[in-house]
């Protein structure tokens, strides 16, 4: 929840939140959540590895996709799951890599068209974005498969962000984020802080509260999600090191 | 909306620890770097319309230590008035918590890349010069810098010498800072770096601060660093080798590595006698380091060299090398005449 209350020093979220762990729930409805938002997280990267990595057809690729997320499927993958062994990312790429080498090549072939449970994910989305960003000629697919899922992971946290700001009233706010730090990267014609100014009707000083604000509320945002993907905090601290560059003690 | 594109990406890991600036006059513009101590960024002040460094400690650190030596960094360096240190112009603290300062910002070479590009020893040496010159004006105000490296000296488009990065600077054992115009003294205190951490970097530290021995240090600490950049200076040599030898055999076989290069003798004394293991074998005062360079540079004896006839007569011939050339033509003239004279 967006909180305008200063903070004496960022605080982190802890994993107690964590997907992985909400998925091991007793409670049925807690465990279909949290396999939804992790569905939500990890479909696209896992859909465009496929494609990559395996060099999968659209169809093949779906239906790989389909079966890994299967909520029997991926439940008895996270039951298995040991976060000691490894990062929750790394063992879920070394089961698609296993379902698609040794199971389910042939067998899917057989569902296809049969009446198999199905998850739902929008995969123009994905092929757009593929088409888009390319197929990372230079890239191992382990780093790969990592950007994905940053790119997942960041997208989702985006969302989520405007869909805060916008309920509390911050809509301002995100869309000085949304147009400095989100559209205006990378463009030929740097905006300024005065640009943005004289854009929204206000003070450059107000401008730098606002882009203050909504970033330290879009770290907050992608930090917990991380967290909520992450099965230890260790892990999760390991990550957010690597993809924030902080350093939590 | 549409997925974020590979410099977007980029661009949000990289704002991730960006400090928060709200409620300050200071737009963050891009990061510059960063060191153990804190974070560099370039800003623009809007009051003064100008841009500025500003150096923060690190997000979520929650390090009390790193906020007061921080603050400490920038007190040294306000009181430290002298062309060869930046200016600070404002320093505090963060609506996040973080403790920030702000000082011009200094554009220009790392001081190996720019020693690359002089042409001859008697340039580098001048320029190693300024940098004891401002070396010796923080310690006769009582501050060790503590961790003087190639990296932390810039030469600007002018030639001007700054130090930078006085992020472990203390004040000198039994010594209270002197403060400028008659102000109170610095409020530092020698253990604001705890005892037994190792500040500084390997290859250019002191073997007495190598062992952490804090409470010990004098600027004999800065005479051995600058010792090791004079060697660098001259040869080249990458500091990593230094590093290893120091690990392995101690620092004792710093100072006596060989000379892959011609180097002059004296020179090479020099170093040898900057880079003494113990502190007493070491010149007393950086000024005494730079007045041996000097008399190098102008074909005086030099302290630290104890020199042969030849090298005495070659010196001699050096610095007299005009009178000796106007004698030698006169001696000539007359030869000349009493043989035509004759004829």
């Amino acid at each position: 929840m967006i909180n305008d209350a200063a903070r004496p020093r960022d605080a982190f979220p802890t994993t107690r939140h964590s997907l992985v762990i909400r998925s091991r729930s007793p409670d049925s409805t807690v465990r279909a959540r949290a396999l939804e938002a992790l569905l939500a997280a990890y479909w696209k990267p896992v859909y465009k590895y496929l494609r990559v990595r395996w060099h999968a057809s659209v169809d093949d690729a779906q239906d790989l996709t389909q079966s890994f997320f299967l909520p029997h499927s991926i439940q008895r993958l996270i039951d298995r799951y040991d976060p000691a062994q490894a990062r929750f990312r790394t063992f879920l790429r070394t089961c698609l890599d296993r379902l698609v080498a040794n199971e389910l090549k042939a067998a899917l072939r057989l569902k296809r068209g049969g009446d198999a449970q199905k998850v739902s994910f929008s995969l123009e989305s994905a092929e757009e974005e593929l088409q888009r960003h390319g197929t990372a000629q230079s890239l191992d697919m382990e780093a790969y498969f990592h950007r994905e899922w940053v790119r997942s992971l960041f997208g989702v946290a985006v969302e989520a962000f405007r869909a805060e700001a916008n309920a509390a009233g911050k809509a301002m706010q995100f869309a000085i984020f949304e147009r400095y730090d989100l559209d205006a990267h990378g463009a030929h014609e740097k905006l300024t802080y005065a640009d943005l100014a004289k854009a929204f009707g206000i003070p450059t000083s107000q401008v730098t509260n606002h882009l203050a604000f909504a970033r330290r509320e879009f770290r907050r945002v992608v930090l917990e999600r991380l967290a909520e993907l992450c099965g230890s905090e260790e892990e999760f601290r390991e990550e957010a090191r690597d993809l924030l560059g902080v350093d939590p003690r | 909306m549409s997925a974020l594109s590979d410099s977007t990406l980029d661009h949000l890991r990289r704002i991730a620890d960006w400090p928060d600036l709200s409620g300050t006059r200071y737009e963050i513009v891009d990061r510059l770097g960063a060191g153990g101590m804190g974070t560099v960024y370039l800003a623009y002040d809007r009051e003064l319309e100008r841009e500025v460094a500003l150096k923060v400690t690190k997000a979520f650190d929650g390090d009390a230590s790193a906020d007061s030596r921080l603050l400490t960094e920038a007190r040294i360096l306000a009181r430290l008035e002298h062309p060869g240190i930046i200016p600070v112009h404002d320093a505090g603290r963060l609506r996040d918590g973080r403790v920030f300062y702000a000082m011009k910002r200094v554009r220009g070479s790392r001081l190996d890349e720019y020693a690359r590009r002089l042409e001859s020893v008697a340039e580098t040496l001048r320029l190693f010069e300024r940098i004891c010159d401002t070396i010796a004006f923080a310690h006769a105000h009582g501050i060790i810098h503590r961790d003087l490296k190639p990296e932390n000296v810039m030469v600007g488009s002018f030639g001007e010498v700054l130090i930078l990065d006085w992020g472990v600077a203390r004040l000198r054992a039994g010594s209270a800072a002197r403060s400028m115009q008659g102000a109170p003294p610095i409020s530092l205190r020698p253990e604001v770096t705890a005892d037994g951490v190792v500040l500084g970097t390997p290859g250019y530290m002191a073997p007495e601060q190598a062992r952490g021995e804090h409470d010990q240090l004098d600027q004999r600490a800065d005479v051995y660093a600058l010792g090791a950049l004079l060697r660098v200076l001259l040869t080249g040599e990458a500091p990593e080798a230094a590093q290893t030898e120091h690990r392995e055999n101690g620092a004792a076989s710093v100072a006596s590595r060989s000379w892959n290069q011609p180097i002059a003798r004296p020179l090479q004394a020099i170093c040898r006698k900057a880079l003494a293991p113990e502190p007493r074998d070491r010149y007393a005062t950086v000024a005494e380091l730079s007045t041996d360079v000097a008399r190098f540079l102008s074909h005086s004896r030099v302290q630290a060299h104890a020199e042969t006839a030849l090298e005495r007569a070659q010196r001699f011939a050096s610095k007299h090398r005009t009178a000796i050339a106007l004698v030698a033509a006169y001696l000539l003239m007359r030869v000349a005449l009493l043989l035509f004279g004759r004829h």
